[in-house]
């Protein structure tokens, strides 16, 4: 009786433990604050960001904002990332298109996506289509990289087997190669979803007319550090959303692989 | 030519092992129609008529101008060291590489031997069981049928196997010997008439490695296909060989029928007198310098020396 009693607290401890850190340093941020030796000009106290971030979702305005935000960063994600899928097949299944693609993207791998803006709004001026690019641009290459290499390291024992079994062209791609390379598609993919947000961040705080770069931006000029507080935290939830949906597809698509299934028992 | 007799007499069918009632016994629980697509065709085994392969990789000569009979339902095992060759030779069978020179006919069709010409009735069993671990079981038997019935004849082959249970299952969660099970399934559902196994057993256990003899002995019996058994374990060739070709020198050194009566017992001392003459020439291979470089004739003259007496 004890000893489950012990077992059971003693479970819950080690599911407590991670948020212990965060936790603590949150009641030291609220004290600070309520002690007067934090500014609201640096930091406002986490109860007014709790206040700011029920305000804005009363009047439905944040709402409005991480709509544009996930739509935008959504569909980036959609083009850049189909793009890098098709390309990554095409360069890894056939050496001509190798030959003739790799070096020229691996050399435009290395201009970081930021780096285009200026170019990017001088094409594309600071309408929609200029975030879509960025979030586009960054997003193809990780998973372009993944694919490309997740095709090269499918086992050729496995493609053997299948051409001796009688298995050629889309069959063999299909129930074989496909498969064969998407733990390493998964992982391009994980890659995007982390950089998706961190391009969205940059290209929405330089010029948009909605969205959470937009909001934080606005309460910047207005010093309300709460807000910005609240767009910060918003990034850091759809993020770990993004993070959390992409592990679960693999959970979903991987359930094959032994590093996904839960100890058998004996 | 020499005529094949075949011991198949003294093999009689109802020499089950302990698996394969198993085996019967879970398919007629699960498929109440047990073992009815896979049942023997005739004629069942293929000819196959090897004349002068030749193989190298690069400058390595792996097999020399090698000719080779084998008659329809005989199981012959290829023995030999390691990088012999003799896993080339099966593969050049396959259809996986081409030969250097030579032909390959198989039923007296001569054919050329090119790396894609993979024949309907050729299955070949690989060392690792090389199931794919993203399909279920019974989807990786089913791999390659296209068939209606695809699903009814995986799982008879699986029956067959006795594995008929773990049809659901993913291969990870398999030991060695059942992944390997579960190939040989995935070679029978096609009925083959050639089944070409390299070293298939090499990597398990003992206890599951008798197992499998006995397994893969009992389908060979049942469904009456040519065998051709590359092994490095003289017992198991032994076990299991109508004939046994040992791989030396990048040729056929050696051709033993071995007519044991089966099924066959390792205690028996008939059994251990052919694995030990067997074992003794394998391991008697001369090495290259002494046979190769004997002398004919004294290299210099004598009035060349120098003589220090």
């Amino acid at each position: 009786m004890s000893a489950t009693s012990a077992s059971l607290s003693e479970r819950w401890a080690q599911r407590l433990a991670p948020f212990a850190l965060p936790l603590a340093l949150l009641v030291a941020w609220e004290l600070s604050s309520k002690l007067g030796w934090l500014s609201t000009r640096v930091l406002p106290e986490p109860l007014a960001v709790v206040r700011a971030f029920w305000t804005l979702a009363v009047s439905g305005e944040i709402w409005q904002h991480v709509a544009t935000s996930s739509w935008r960063a959504l569909s980036g994600f959609a083009i850049g990332g189909s793009l890098g899928l098709v390309l990554g097949l095409l360069t890894g299944s056939l050496r001509s298109a190798e030959t003739l693609l790799d070096s020229t993207l691996q050399m435009l791998r290395n201009i970081p996506a930021l780096a285009l803006i200026p170019l990017v709004i001088l094409w594309f001026g600071i309408d929609e289509s200029a975030k879509l690019f960025l979030v586009a641009t960054g997003v193809f290459f990780p998973i372009y990289i993944n694919t490309f290499h997740g095709i090269r390291a499918v086992d050729k024992g496995l493609i053997e087997m299948a051409r001796s079994y009688g298995l050629a062209g889309w069959p063999l791609y299909r129930h074989v190669i496909l498969p064969g390379a998407l733990p390493s598609i998964l992982v391009g993919v994980r890659f995007s979803l982390g950089l998706m947000w961190v391009i969205l961040i940059v290209a929405e705080t330089i010029s948009a007319q909605a969205g959470i770069g937009y909001m934080t931006m606005n309460a910047r000029e207005f010093l309300q550090t709460d807000v910005v507080l609240v767009g910060i935290l918003l990034y850091a939830l759809l993020g770990k959303l993004a993070d959390l949906l992409s592990k679960g597809l693999e959970r979903w698509l991987l359930r094959w692989h032994p590093g996904y299934q839960t100890p058998a028992r004996t | 030519m020499h005529p094949y007799e075949l011991e198949l007499e003294a093999a009689a069918i109802g020499a089950l092992t302990p698996v394969t009632r198993d085996a019967a016994r879970a398919a007629h629980t699960i498929t109440k129609a047990p073992l009815r697509l896979l049942e023997p065709r005739a004629p069942s085994g293929s000819a196959v008529d090897a004349q002068g392969l030749s193989k190298s990789y690069g400058a390595r000569e792996v097999l020399r101008d090698i000719d080779l009979r084998i008659a329809p339902g005989e199981f012959v095992a290829l023995v030999g060291r390691s990088g012999c060759g003799k896993s080339t030779l099966l593969r050049l069978l396959a259809g996986l590489e081409a030969a250097d020179a030579g032909r390959i006919a198989f039923d007296g069709a001569t054919q050329a031997t090119s790396p894609n010409g993979h024949r309907a009735d050729t299955r070949i069993m690989f060392q690792d069981a090389r199931l794919l671990p993203w399909k279920r079981v019974l989807d990786n038997v089913a791999l390659g049928l296209s068939s209606k019935d695809a699903t009814q004849r995986a799982l008879d082959a699986l029956a067959q196997v006795g594995l008929a249970d773990r049809a659901d299952e993913w291969p990870a969660v398999l030991s060695g010997g059942q992944r390997q099970r579960v190939a040989l399934a995935r070679a029978l559902v096609h009925t083959p008439r050639l089944l070409l196994l390299d070293e298939p057993l090499g990597a398990l256990d003992a206890l599951t490695r008798i197992e499998m003899q006995r397994l893969i002995e009992g389908l060979w019996q049942r469904h009456g296909f040519t065998a051709v058994l590359v092994t490095h374990d003289v017992g198991e060739a032994i076990a299991l060989a109508d004939r046994v070709l040992l791989i030396e020198d990048h040729r056929i050194a050696l051709d033993q029928r071995v007519s044991l009566p089966r099924p066959r017992s390792r205690g028996q001392a008939a059994f251990a007198q052919h694995e030990e003459r067997l074992l003794d020439r394998v391991l008697q291979q001369p090495s290259h310098d002494t046979r190769a470089e004997t002398p004919e004739e004294f290299p210099v003259a004598a009035s060349a020396l120098r003589w220090a007496v």
